[in-house]
């Protein structure tokens, strides 16, 4: 604990889950209830930036695809809820099973290849389900498809319902806290430690006998499943899904969270939804030509920003200093 | 469904897939020679078409307008290459995604503030607009016959400046090894400024081409621009020969889909079921392409020799 307390990233992390946590409390109080949603949405980003992070900060895997799990996750919840079918129970599992075949069959030939070739081939197939998703006219094509009812939890009558507002903020909560906490164990195990070691060195990894790329697929439909997860949540909270939710752009902004939190630390994602959302809430408010802002301000964080927000914080301890 | 359609719909493949050459030439080469991912390749494509659509607007001449249109999208280029891409080249691939990226938020938006948010029409002179009678029977438009030659006449002045002039062969020398090339007195920077020219201004083309047919927008570079990412993987990164031979493939392949796929769908399917999986099946069928191409081939199908990694 003491180490904890010198530590000023752990500091600053523990009290923006405090300041999370009382959103809804006090948010509406005074007059800001709009931030509730901003700050849902973050979390949701965070649990796919977290996803994303276990393959990209630990495994050393660019992948440009990822949107498309969240489009899988939301798009199985979205056409189940369309045929009536409103039971989490269902919707959810059969939303990360399909996210992990899926990620497990892309991720089985992308994992192939290397470097430029991987973030070419994840792009290439997260666009292929882009326009398999803008081709189903059923739902909605290019337009969209509104959602009528949140996920139910119902057994026999009784059970959460996604409709309360604060009851599914802090689900939210409680799944980014889950999701990093597996994250936690993963990168902490022996399964971690292969990970790790084919990102810095695969042919060492591979010297000593450990199959490198069985781990780094099981690493990836991982991945998949947490994004899939972000996906039904994200549909879950705007009503709504459209293949704009898997376009590449949407993949983009992911792993531009995880740089600018800082990849390959446990939180560092969670700080990266956070400065990306506010960044583009503030400079939106000003102007409606924000991009011509956001983009340059993006290319200097990548020049300049090394380790991102939880780095920048770490140079504030006068013991790395 | 006659002869003369089907051959119709593979002139029309043509036509796709020399505009996706003269894209994916300029991002094989910056890639090949400076190890540069560049997302923002799509767009010059853009401001190309911008271009070419303003000066051809303005000056009542669409022959004019694409000749002032290349040295303006040349300066873009260069300027963006001197900004912001002269320090990336250092920095690992996953930073050049990212700074490329912020390019394109920029590039589309200021074109919004520039050119407003709808998307210009550019008018064709008399001459081109016509359709000219090929043997067989095939009436094709005068125009994507001429984007078709001018495609095939970039690809060769490509191949006679690359493999035939002393600044190709500079080129080549940087490709293989730059840290060779550079200790050997070649000016490398001038060298990696010069590539990035050529790589700006076949993008710009292939947007002026096409900015007749389906008029300058916002965006357009994106949707192209990943395209040709598919061309350049399948052709094998770095190869210009890769890329031309892979972008006629996925042109021909990608038309051909969209024009003819529900119809061999209906041979064994239902009117219903072909009707559904002929669009969503045929707007997939060049991923599936590179999917399968990489599977057998990682290194895509023409990989360049010898490359330092």
């Amino acid at each position: 604990m003491k180490d904890i307390a010198r530590n000023p990233a752990a500091i600053a992390t523990f009290v923006l889950f405090v300041v999370i946590a009382l959103v809804p409390i006090v948010a509406p109080l005074i007059g800001y209830g709009f931030y509730v949603n901003v700050f849902a949405r973050i979390m949701i980003w965070s649990i796919a930036a977290v996803g994303l992070n276990l393959i990209m900060g630990y495994g050393g895997m660019v992948s440009f695809g990822h949107a498309a799990y969240l489009g899988i996750g939301g798009y199985t919840f979205g056409i189940l809820s369309y045929h009536g079918i409103d039971n989490g129970f269902i919707q959810w599992p059969l939303a990360l099973a399909i996210s992990a075949v899926v990620a497990f069959v892309f991720g089985a030939v992308s994992l192939r290849t290397r470097g430029v070739y991987f973030i070419m081939i994840t792009l290439a197939f997260a666009q292929m389900v882009f326009f398999l998703g803008a081709s189903l006219d059923q739902y909605g094509s290019n337009d969209g498809l509104i959602i009528y009812n949140r996920s139910t939890f119902d057994v026999g009558g009784v059970g959460p319902n996604l409709g309360d507002r604060v009851f599914f903020y802090y689900l939210l909560l409680a799944l980014l806290l889950l999701v990093i906490f597996i994250c936690w164990r993963i990168v902490n195990s022996r399964f971690g430690m292969v990970l790790r070691g084919t990102k810095s060195n695969e042919t060492r990894v591979h010297a000593i006998g450990i199959p490198a790329y069985r781990y780094r697929l099981v690493a990836f439909v991982i991945s998949g499943v947490i994004v899939g997860l972000a996906g039904i949540l994200m549909a879950n909270l705007e009503k709504f899904i459209s293949p704009d939710m898997m376009n590449w752009p949407r993949s983009g902004e992911l792993i531009f969270m995880v740089v600018l939190g800082g990849m390959g630390t446990l939180f560092g994602p969670v700080w990266g939804a956070l400065a990306f959302l506010l960044l583009a809430e503030i400079l939106s408010s000003f102007t409606e030509h924000w991009h011509l802002i956001f983009g340059p301000l993006l290319i200097l964080v990548v020049l300049f920003g090394r380790g991102g927000v939880l780095g920048f914080v770490e140079r504030l301890n006068p013991r790395h200093a | 469904m006659t002869t003369a359609f089907v051959l119709e719909q593979a002139l029309n493949g043509f036509q796709l897939g020399v505009l996706l050459f003269l894209l994916a030439a300029g991002l094989t080469l910056v890639f090949g020679i400076m190890d540069l991912v560049n997302l923002a390749h799509g767009s010059l494509y853009m401001v190309g078409a911008f271009f070419a659509a303003t000066f051809t607007l303005a000056l009542d001449s669409f022959f004019i307008g694409v000749l002032l249109a290349i040295p303006a999208t040349l300066i873009v280029g260069l300027v963006v290459e001197v900004v912001a891409l002269r320090t990336l080249y250092a920095r690992d691939h996953l930073d050049q995604v990212l700074a490329t990226f912020g390019l394109i938020l920029f590039f589309n938006e200021l074109v919004r503030v520039v050119w407003g948010p709808a998307g210009l029409s550019v008018p064709l002179p008399a001459v081109l607009n016509g359709s000219v009678q090929l043997p067989l029977g095939i009436t094709y438009s005068t125009y994507r016959l001429l984007i078709i030659a001018v495609g095939i006449a970039v690809a060769f002045g490509l191949y006679v400046l690359v493999s035939h002039t002393r600044i190709g062969m500079l080129i080549r020398a940087g490709a293989s090894n730059r840290t060779m090339a550079s200790a050997l007195g070649v000016n490398v920077g001038l060298l990696f400024t010069l590539v990035f020219g050529i790589g700006a201004v076949l993008a710009g083309l292939a947007g002026m081409l096409i900015a007749p047919i389906s008029q300058a927008s916002i965006g357009m570079g994106e949707q192209i621009l990943i395209l040709a990412f598919v061309v350049i993987v399948i052709g094998g990164i770095g190869s210009i020969r890769g890329a031309f031979i892979a972008a006629l493939l996925t042109g021909v392949i990608d038309t051909m889909g969209r024009a003819f796929l529900d119809e061999i769908l209906l041979l064994f399917m239902p009117v219903q079921a072909a009707e559904t999986a002929g669009p969503a099946l045929s707007s997939m069928l060049i991923y599936i392409l590179m999917a399968a191409i990489l599977f057998f081939r990682p290194q895509g199908l023409f990989p360049p020799r010898a490359r330092s990694a």
